[in-house]
């Protein structure tokens, strides 16, 4: 053993299209260490990654493992060299079984045969001494849970002997409870000598779980600093180089609750039942719960993808049936997806495209005013793009996003429902979301807001219904503690609150 | 109490009960008809049926399940039952030389569909479309009408049988057999099913991608082949009018009926024999019937799509959620 870290990235630089991305950044990781990397989107975290993992080459500097310079010309030269890298999107084969995803490319063989039985044999041997016992080798990747496929992936890379795993936003599809089993791992990995790069948004993992912070800002290094010598305060202050007095702007002035605008009655379909639930003109009702509970659920029965099959709806008063989108869209409701990139955008195509989507399919009239309101709702958000005519593939999330919330004010809603709107969106981004949804009540739409993160909820919802098991638990006012939600959402609490 | 959870039937299991249940109802239709299906006449032709485009289907599932394709097929056939009719030249001793020939330009296509296809990253619709066009320009200038001659030896090749079971078809079974060990068995074929599933997650996995798809275009290359060599065994002489039959789309048709997703990443070669089969009894079928033939395409094209949108649904099945509250409401508790 030398005493040189697991890791040392020094001097590195990128440029994409003679635009530079990265410039002298430096990184080392130390054996058995979680090593957070923070940054807005567009900071570079992304890219350097991209480095670490073979899938870019950078420009200029240096990689050195454990003190040995080393260079990745594809990914495969960065696997064999100990780096993982587990991606938002996982490198997994839904048809194929835990053992044949975690074995690919490498599957074990006796006279020249794959070996099954020892592929099975050796992936419930590293699962349980993961601790993960119970995960079926035999059974297809494709019908787990997100945390279940996730231990996967990181049960391949460490079968792939992987000294570094780089994690992309590892929590960022988990519900709370199963990010308890992703803590649970980190800490097995460092127990093994394995360390981890922890690329994240949500700093109280950070500070729940790394010993080191590396900071980027705009491809530059900021700081490199130990995790007990920073306040989560000044970190984000680092990050995005500005304060953020408080996480979560309160309500606009001038925002009045005025009549219930959405209505849903006893409404229940497949998966979920016994719906009731009013959101006003001005209100954000919050829906919380674990993944899995019925949240997204309501917001597509809502919105008609799988309609209600039980109950009433009513929108401003007026009885409706939405039975598919345009019925809904109709009747003024507009959904934010959970997933932007396959629901929410049309990635190559622009901007502009993008923004007039749902006016350009349902309005019947196509006036040059109004389309020009979209233009007007594009820079009211702040969108930072090259332009109307760039691809939206080229934005950061937090812009993406701004594109798809346009899109629907485009369509002058009544109701709108937000699905985890600032999923993968960088710190600064999240903030000026809020404010959006901010004026959105302001302006007299009403909200629903489902978001797994609780304090989001917590610190923007004026009401918050909790679900559990496809059912409403309980329902809490607004700034209610993260206990108090946890109480109704893991079922140890039903009916309404009484305070 | 006892719970009757329905058993999901795998795709292949499915396949095999439908090839079933067409042999039973073309059965019972030619019985109506007065006629037997399964008198010897008629198995023979259902069987004799199957090998040809069941050597075009074997190799076309491989390009499939790798998310490629290959319109080529029935021009390397054609071309090929020339090469073998002018090497063997009526020569009972050329035969291994010419099979062997047959198996290498047959290989060659195939290793240029998957380079052009794996390397200039041309849409395989498109790459063997244009190697088909090139092969018949080749042909139609080259060879006007039959060439070459092929041994009587050779000719037992499609002719022979043993009972009821042609020589073709039993060599067919065992190319099909081959195949089915190679996907389950070997790496490269395991690896087919990544690459098609997911072509950034096999290279992320160490998975040389380029060569596992060149493996599958050179593996069906061959199987083309093999299918010139029975065309020129059946006509005892090279044809290159065999193209005109698009052999290529009944494959395709075989392989997409036999369950294997165009899309790629899954299927297998099991479904597609089941597959053959079923397009050969419904052939007989019609044949032994006298149906005319338009009707008869007509039939062919409602199974197929008929089937696919089968699969379509319980694909949708798949990837459905969980329901909670499905039928039945629950008790309160």
């Amino acid at each position: 053993m030398t005493d040189a870290p697991l890791l040392a990235m020094r001097g590195i630089g990128k440029a994409f299209l003679g635009v530079p991305v990265l410039a002298g950044v430096d990184l080392t990781v130390n054996r058995g260490e979680a090593h957070a990397l923070v940054g807005e989107n567009g900071a570079g975290k992304s890219t350097l990654m991209k480095i670490l993992a073979g899938v870019h080459t950078a420009d200029a500097g240096t990689i050195e493992l454990d003190g040995r310079a080393a260079s990745f010309a594809h990914p495969a030269a960065a696997q064999r060299a100990g780096i993982a890298t587990v991606f938002q999107e996982f490198n997994l084969l839904p048809e194929l079984t835990v053992a044949e995803n975690i074995h690919l490319g490498r599957e074990p063989r006796r006279r020249g045969r794959i070996d099954r039985r020892a592929m099975n044999d050796a992936t419930a041997a590293a699962l349980a001494d993961l601790g993960f016992p119970d995960l079926a080798p035999t059974a297809a990747v494709g019908s787990l849970s997100v945390a279940h496929q996730q231990i996967t992936e990181i049960a391949k890379a460490l079968s792939q002997g992987a000294d570094l795993i780089c994690m992309d936003e590892p929590t960022a599809a988990l519900a709370d409870a199963e990010v308890a089993l992703l803590y649970r791992l980190v800490e097995r990995l460092r127990e093994r000598g394995v360390a981890v790069l922890y690329v994240s948004h949500r700093l109280r993992e950070i500070f729940d779980l790394c010993e080191r912070i590396t900071i980027l800002k705009d491809g530059r290094l900021v700081d490199s600093v130990a995790t007990a010598d920073i306040t989560p305060d000044e970190l984000v202050t680092r990050m995005v180089g500005r304060r953020i007095e408080a996480q979560f702007p309160p309500p606009l002035p001038g925002t009045e609750r005025g009549e219930v605008r959405l209505r849903i009655a006893g409404g229940g379909n497949d998966y979920v039942d016994g719906i009731d639930l009013e959101v006003r003109a001005g209100e954000i009702v919050g829906l919380a719960g674990l993944q899995g509970s019925g949240r997204t659920e309501i917001a597509e029965a809502v919105f008609g993808i799988a309609p209600f099959t039980r109950g009433t709806m009513a929108v401003d008063g007026r009885p409706v049936r939405i039975t598919r989108p345009r019925k809904a869209i109709a009747a003024g409701i507009a959904l934010v997806t959970e997933d932007r990139k396959a629901q929410g955008l049309a990635l190559r195509q622009s901007v502009k495209a993008n923004a007039r989507m749902v006016l350009d399919a349902n309005a019947r009239v196509h006036s040059r005013a109004r389309l020009a309101r979209v233009d007007g709702i594009l820079s009211s958000l702040d969108l930072v793009a090259r332009g109307g005519d760039q691809e939206v593939q080229f934005l950061s999330g937090g812009n993406q996003q701004k594109v798809v919330v346009a899109k629907w004010l485009a369509a002058e809603p009544g109701v709108i429902v937000l699905d985890e709107p600032t999923r993968g969106i960088d710190v600064g981004a999240k903030h000026k979301l809020y404010s959006v949804i901010r004026s959105l009540a302001a302006e007299g739409l009403a909200v629903l807001l489902i978001a797994s993160e609780l304090i989001e909820v917590i610190g923007l919802a004026d009401r918050i219904a909790v679900l559990h098991d496809g059912r409403i638990a309980g329902e809490l006012p607004g700034g209610a503690t993260e206990q108090e939600v946890m109480a109704y959402a893991t079922g140890r609490r039903e009916g309404t609150h009484q305070e | 109490m006892t719970a009757f959870a329905p058993r999901r039937l795998s795709t292949t299991a499915l396949i095999h009960l439908a090839l079933a249940a067409v042999l039973a109802v073309g059965g019972a239709a030619v019985a109506l008809d007065g006629g037997n299906l399964f008198a010897t006449a008629n198995l023979v032709d259902m069987l004799t049926r199957t090998s040809l485009t069941g050597f075009l289907a074997i190799g076309m599932t491989l390009v499939i399940l790798c998310r490629s394709l290959d319109l080529s097929v029935g021009y390397v056939a054609a071309l090929s039952s020339l090469v073998a009719a002018t090497t063997m030249d009526g020569q009972a001793a050329n035969v291994p030389l010419a099979v062997a020939l047959v198996l290498l330009v047959s290989g060659l296509v195939g290793a240029a569909n998957g380079a052009i296809v794996a390397f200039l990253k041309v849409n395989p619709f498109i790459a063997t479309l244009g190697t088909g066009l090139i092969l018949k320009g080749y042909l139609d200038t080259e060879y006007q009408g039959p060439a070459g001659d092929v041994p009587a030896v050779f000719q037992q090749f499609g002719y022979t049988r043993i009972a009821f079971v042609p020589v073709s078809a039993l060599v067919m079974l065992a190319v099909a057999a081959a195949a089915i060990g190679f996907l389950r068995s070997t790496r490269t074929g395991h690896h087919m099913y990544a690459v098609g599933g997911d072509v950034d997650v096999a290279r992320m996995s160490g998975i040389r991608t380029t060569r596992v798809l060149l493996t599958a275009h050179v593996l069906c290359g061959m199987c083309a082949g093999l299918a010139g060599l029975l065309l020129a065994a059946r006509f005892g002489t090279g044809s290159a009018e065999a193209y005109t039959n698009l052999y290529e789309l009944d494959a395709i048709a075989a392989v997409v009926l036999g369950g294997t997703l165009l899309l790629g990443g899954k299927g297998g070669v099991a479904g597609t024999v089941a597959g053959v089969a079923i397009l050969a009894v419904l052939d007989s079928v019609f044949n032994v019937m006298q149906i005319d033939p338009f009707a008869k395409d007509v039939l062919r094209g409602a199974v197929i799509i008929a089937a696919v949108a089968l699969y379509a649904r319980r694909q949708l099945d798949r990837t459905a959620r969980r329901p909670r509250f499905a039928a039945t409401p629950r008790r309160p508790s």
